[in-house]
């Protein structure tokens, strides 16, 4: 990785990068509201350089990390920090808001845990718990009996093994948000798959893979 | 497989074998990667390693108020020219850790072992041992997995942040990641590598975390270089023989409730310690001119 800190630089960079793969749309401007130790001390741990290379996809052991500023630039981004308290969050947190392309905005908070682990806390408002340690869905759909094992039916008609499963909703019978872990890579079938459920209103599947540039793909 | 140090050393005992082949084996077991994969990993994290030991041996790094630019240097010269009152194997270990530091510190490439702000000390020890014992590169991966092993379990059992644990949990479970690879580098016994677990953690406990302006600079560096020494001591008193009377699992412990018994001044807040002294002070005001 890339230093000071595991915690402040690396774990910064990869929050900001797993966040940009969740988006998974074009945006022209990011807002980071730093948190915690994250305010106090994100410029002398380069916290700020590393978590705009994070939203340019750079991962945490890329050496253009210290120069993000100037490649975020060239590439049209922009970007602002602002303190934010973020009640009951890690000492290390950052809320970073997306504005896309369409206009619409989307919202991201997480955490940097120490050593480089980082933890997603919330996706659109909606509470999660993803480690990034594995490939993920991010399904959002109507809140109605039936939906979660529609999907858990098409994960395992293709042999995917769920890890961990989380569900949220916003209120009884509107929406919910479901992010599910899995064992192993998700294949683009599986997306094409869930999209024909009547129920869903979105799916993203991330695939992470340590060693190369992540691919993500929103359907 | 194991879930402390003593279930790992039991494994290792029952097979007759060292503690990183049934490293090896959880690692497997829990990536799915084949052996030959795990070792190419392991190849790539030493290469970072190393390239980071060494890179600021000759030349100076710009860090942040430049508080340990250029520090590396001056102490491999003084290794290569006289061995200094430690010898030359230690003084040469303590340049290779101040480099990473040093690296560490200018926003280089780094491989956190536990964490980035201790990055020198493992590098250190491996790459000191491969040259005085002239270990072929496997033995020196098969250290690298020891270490892994017990750092893994130590985050899962305890925590490696400064933030919860102050530097004994960083720098000091570095030294004792890297006081288990080196005993079993150096052909001891796997119950060794644990007592050496022991002394490194019994030799750094209560170490705060007080960087000074709140940059990963100083006193970090120089804990890297010493708790360098405090590995390859702790592993040289295993070596030689000494038990420990205390379980490396309930050294853990001991740490993780000193760590949580320390004020959040001494962990990682940089308001008290080195951070806090007259001089601290004065560079924390220089750092906040600068950045405004």
């Amino acid at each position: 990785m890339i230093g000071p800190s595991s915690s402040h630089t690396a774990g910064a960079a990869r929050l900001a990068r797993v966040a940009r793969q969740i988006v998974a749309a074009p945006f022209t401007h990011v807002q980071f509201g730093l948190h915690g130790s994250f305010a106090k001390t994100y410029r002398g741990h380069g916290t700020d350089r590393a978590l705009v290379a994070g939203v340019l996809g750079f991962r945490e052991d890329d050496e253009r990390l210290a120069d993000s500023f100037a490649l975020a630039q060239q590439a049209g981004l922009t970007w602002e920090f602002v303190e934010a308290d973020l009640e009951g969050m890690h000492e290390n947190s950052v809320r970073m808001r997306f504005s896309l392309a369409d206009g619409s905005i989307q919202e991201i908070i997480g955490s940097s845990i120490g050593g480089g682990q980082i933890v997603i806390r919330s996706i659109d408002g909606f509470e999660t718990e993803y480690s990034a340690q594995s490939s993920a869905l991010i399904i959002r759909q109507y809140d109605r009996p039936g939906v979660v094992s529609e999907v858990s039916g098409v994960l395992a008609a293709n042999r995917i093994n769920i890890a961990v499963m989380r569900v949220s909703r916003s209120a009884k019978g509107e929406t919910a948000f479901c992010v599910i872990e899995t064992d192993g890579w998700i294949p683009p079938e599986v997306g094409l798959a869930l999209r024909g459920l009547p129920n869903l209103i979105s799916v993203r599947i991330i695939n992470l893979s340590d060693r190369e540039e992540s691919a993500c793909t929103e359907i | 497989m194991y879930g402390n140090l003593s279930e790992l050393l039991a494994l290792a005992v029952q097979r007759g074998s060292a503690l990183w082949p049934v490293v090896l084996d959880n690692e497997i077991r829990l990536s799915g990667l084949s052996e030959e994969e795990i070792f190419s990993e392991l190849e790539r994290h030493y290469q970072v390693m190393t390239a980071s030991a060494t890179k600021a041996l000759e030349r100076p790094m710009p860090t942040a108020l430049g508080l340990i630019s250029g520090i590396t240097a001056p102490q491999y010269r003084y290794s290569q020219q006289s061995g200094g009152l430690c010898g030359q194997t230690l003084n040469r270990a303590m340049a290779f850790a101040l480099s990473c530091s040093e690296v560490n510190a200018s926003m280089g490439k780094i491989c956190a072992a536990p964490t980035a702000g201790a990055c020198g000390i493992l590098p250190a020890v491996l790459m000191t041992l491969e040259q005085s014992l002239q270990l072929d590169r496997h033995q020196v991966l098969c250290g690298l997995l020891t270490a892994s092993g017990v750092g893994a379990v130590i985050m899962k059992n305890a925590t490696v942040a400064g933030a919860e644990g102050g530097c004994q949990a960083e720098c000091g479970v570095a030294a004792a990641m890297a006081a288990a690879a080196a005993v079993e580098m150096a052909g001891g016994s796997p119950s060794q590598a644990l007592d050496a677990v022991s002394f490194a953690l019994m030799n750094s406990m209560g170490l705060v975390c007080d960087p000074v302006a709140g940059l990963v600079q100083v006193p970090c560096a120089q804990r890297n270089a010493s708790q360098t020494a405090n590995a390859l001591l702790s592993a040289d008193l295993a070596l030689a023989g000494m038990k420990s009377p205390i379980p490396a699992d309930q050294t853990v412990d001991a740490m993780y409730r000193v760590g949580r018994q320390l004020p959040s001044e001494l962990r990682e807040t940089a308001m008290g310690g080195i951070a806090v002294t007259e001089a601290g002070r004065e560079f924390a005001r220089r750092l906040r001119d600068e950045q405004d």
